[in-house]
């Protein structure tokens, strides 16, 4: 039997076991929008910008580990999912991004409201398809979700022009893809395994350094198989965090830029490192040509290109994290490396990174801690970037598998609202918090309309300094105190919620941080509160731009430092 | 960091777009292509292109991975080490007159390259060969007068027994060890 395009679209997104849609309407997409009341199975969610709809699929994607899905109109529609698209790319979540097209008759003319999308993603989607027939709808939508969803997962852009949807053709969902120049290695090769373990069994100071990859393959019993079995400490970056509990004894944190003085010294110092779902980002490694000089590295990773792409590796293995941990740990040797255990505790006493100093001030690390007190740890925090991001990552111990979710590699500013948003429609029985700063939260602060509209439960702290703080430390640290253009005012948050329709609270007092929190959780719906903190509250410890990870620069505040770079 | 020529030699699906995500790729991994060459093959429904890049081996290697996971490219492979047959085709338009015209036709002979074209004041020169053939070649002959050349990319082969970039059968996604995220079941634990 025929069906339109539009039809096609939607019945292909039922068999891809698609339930929400994060989209908004416009032109091109309204044979599409005319269709949904026949398919109820699939939940809209109006967004209030279309970078709203992106991000959420991300988030959406990142906390179920299925592909999210966001929709958009042709033209300004799609480019203002330009950044959602990248966010996704940078940080490997599977997202399905589906935009309308002027009719095929107006393409290349510069019709009202056409832009060369599939031109504009190129370099930030995975893969990405101008559908110009209805019949190769089908074939189109199983590849984009089979492409996004394996190997190193990513978003796929498809573009349907208007009249496509309204084109009829016969509808047979393919069974399997055919994709001769796509196929995911997925097992390690036996050889470097073998080898991986004996470096590994030989090793006197090893260190795993997991990553986001390990969450995507939820490989999580396999890391802790192999960290306990070999006695080796596990550190993260900042992705990585919701691989490995937090609180277990061979947990030793972040590393980089803004990681624990400890977990970089004990990267430092290492004579194996097994880097696991992780690419060495600069964020990570700090100047890569002194990046742990003393180790050889072991390097698990699903992408062959992030293989020696900015460290040099002893032993490659490309594959998928769980299958790869499963065949190295039947070949490990129990070792307890009592001597490496004392250095590091030594290490741990001596910087204990994650205490918070006493201080009258509201301070926000202590928000975040009370955050964790209160729902002992059991929720989803969704941050922003900056400072309330990488405090969000140092001061919550995240125990639950993939607890975090952030922007790490493209460090959108923006993403926390939208994303809480995905996160908690695909967890809904989660608790979800919503880790916001004052400057990223204005920029996307219109989902606040879509929170109520679909009454989403997310918890929204902002940690409001006044400054767009992280970009004003650096200014502090390494730039003479030349506050350009940081200070930033803002509406008054509470009223602002209270206009949007959801309640909300401002805290000032270290002493109604508990009750505010209880009160936030004990309400049914969204819940918005403003912590109002030190406004010149600084992230440590810091690696200065330029240089290694060992020279990171420790609480108290330190003199100013001049940029070596 | 030793700079060297190489010859990348890619199988792509011949659908639209491609040379772009290619070529936009190469650019944005801040790559130069000295020369592209791009036609069909022994196989249907695939091209083959061939690029000849500077760089370091480390560096053209991760360019050659990157390449690598471009949907439509099938296969792509470094034929650099391979003692490759590398040719290019230049067609030189040079300024003839009855006094040298001769002479140029003696130096087109020694080339064992063609006269494709003669008018009053010029001749068109078809030259196939190695890099250093036809760069040799334009050299003698630029001093006639060279009116207007064009010359394609190289492509190549490797000698031998050297197989040939087949495309192997496709692995289907029932075969993957991992059920795709959304048929996994029960939510992760540690």
């Amino acid at each position: 039997m025929k069906k339109t395009g539009a039809q096609i679209l939607c019945e292909s997104l039922i068999k891809e076991g698609v339930e929400v849609i994060f989209g908004y309407p416009g032109g091109t997409v309204l044979p599409l929008y005319d269709t949904f009341p026949q398919y109820p199975q699939l939940r809209h969610i109006l967004v209030r910008h279309e970078q709203g709809a992106a991000h959420a699929a991300d988030s959406y994607a990142r906390a179920t580990g299925k592909a999210g899905v966001c929709l958009a109109t042709s033209g300004p529609g799609a480019t203002n999912l330009v950044t959602g698209i990248a966010n996704a790319c940078l940080d490997s979540s599977p997202i399905v991004a589906i935009t309308g097209q002027v009719a095929t008759p107006f393409i290349g003319k510069d019709a009202f409201q056409e832009i060369d999308i599939t031109g504009i993603t190129l370099p930030i989607t995975k893969h990405n398809h101008l559908v110009l027939d209805a019949g190769e709808l089908a074939k189109v939508v199983k590849e984009a979700f089979y492409i996004a969803q394996t190997g190193k997962p990513g978003p796929v852009l498809i573009d349907i022009p208007r009249d496509i949807f309204q084109q009829e053709a016969e509808f047979a969902y393919p069974a399997k893809v055919d994709l001769p120049g796509y196929k995911p290695t997925l097992f390690g090769h036996p050889t470097q395994i073998k080898r991986a373990a004996e470096m590994t069994n030989r090793a006197e100071r090893p260190v795993i350094i997991a990553g986001r990859g390990v969450i995507i393959s939820q490989a999580f019993a396999e890391l802790r198989e192999l960290a306990e079995k070999a006695q080796i400490p596990v550190i993260t970056t900042l992705l990585g965090i919701g691989c490995f509990p937090e609180t277990h004894i061979l947990s030793f944190g972040m590393l980089g830029m803004h990681g624990m003085i400890y977990a970089n010294k004990a990267v430092d110092n290492a004579d194996v490192i097994i880097a696991i779902g992780m690419r060495f980002d600069d964020r990570a490694t700090g100047v890569v040509s002194a990046f742990a000089p003393q180790a050889r590295v072991i390097h698990i990773d699903i992408d062959p290109a992030e293989i020696g792409k900015n460290v040099r590796v002893d032993v490659p293995i490309v594959g998928d994290a769980k299958n790869i941990l499963g065949a190295l740990n039947k070949q490990i040797v129990p070792r307890d490396h009592i001597d490496w255990f004392n250095q590091l505790d030594l290490w741990r006493q001596e910087h204990p990174a994650i205490e918070i100093r006493d201080s009258e001030g509201l301070l926000p690390q202590y928000v975040i801690r009370q955050i964790y007190e209160v729902t002992q740890g059991d929720a989803i925090i969704v941050t922003g970037v900056g400072q309330n991001q990488m405090w969000a990552a140092q001061f919550f111990f995240y125990d639950k598998p993939n607890g975090l979710i952030s922007s790490g590699g493209l460090g959108t500013m923006g993403f926390e609202l939208p994303g809480a948003i995905g996160a908690k429609v695909g967890c809904p029985d989660e608790t979800v918090w919503c880790i916001a700063g004052d400057g990223g939260f204005q920029m996307t602060i219109q989902e606040l309309a879509t929170i109520v509209q679909e009454n989403i439960d997310v918890k929204i702290a902002i940690i409001n300094n006044g400054y767009l703080g992280m970009v004003r430390q650096w200014q502090e640290l390494f730039y003479r105190r030349h506050y350009v253009h940081t200070r930033l005012s803002g509406p008054d948050f509470v009223k602002v919620a209270e206009a949007y329709g959801l309640p909300a609270l401002r805290v000032k007092d270290k002493r109604e941080v508990t009750s505010a929190i209880e009160k936030a959780m004990e309400h049914q719906g969204p819940f918005l509160i403003d912590f109002v903190v030190e406004p010149e509250e600084n992230v440590f410890p810091i690696v200065p731009p330029g240089a290694t990870l060992v020279q990171a620069i420790e609480m108290p505040k330190p003199e100013i430092v001049t940029p070596s770079s | 960091m030793v700079v060297t020529e190489h010859i990348l030699v890619a199988l792509v699906e011949d659908k639209p777009g491609v040379l772009n995500r290619v070529s936009s790729l190469l650019r944005r991994r801040n790559f130069n292509i000295d020369s592209i060459a791009v036609g069909h093959t022994e196989q249907p429904n695939l091209s083959r292109m061939t690029f000849v890049v500077n760089g370091d081996t480390a560096k053209v290697e991760q360019v050659r991975k990157q390449l690598d996971k471009i949907v439509e490219v099938v296969k792509i492979v470094d034929i650099t080490d391979n003692d490759p047959v590398a040719r290019e085709l230049a067609l030189l338009k040079i300024k003839a007159t009855a006094s040298t015209r001769s002479e140029i036709i003696q130096i087109v002979d020694i080339f064992r390259a063609n006269i494709v074209d003669v008018s009053a004041d010029s001749v068109i020169v078809e030259v196939t060969g190695d890099e250093e053939k036809v760069d040799s070649l334009l050299e003698l002959l630029r001093g006639f007068g060279i009116k207007e050349m064009a010359r394609t990319g190289r492509i190549a082969l490797p000698r031998g027994s050297a197989g040939p970039l087949v495309v192997e059968e496709t692995r289907m996604p029932e075969q993957s060890s991992k059920p795709l995220p959304s048929e996994a079941e029960s939510p992760p634990d540690w």
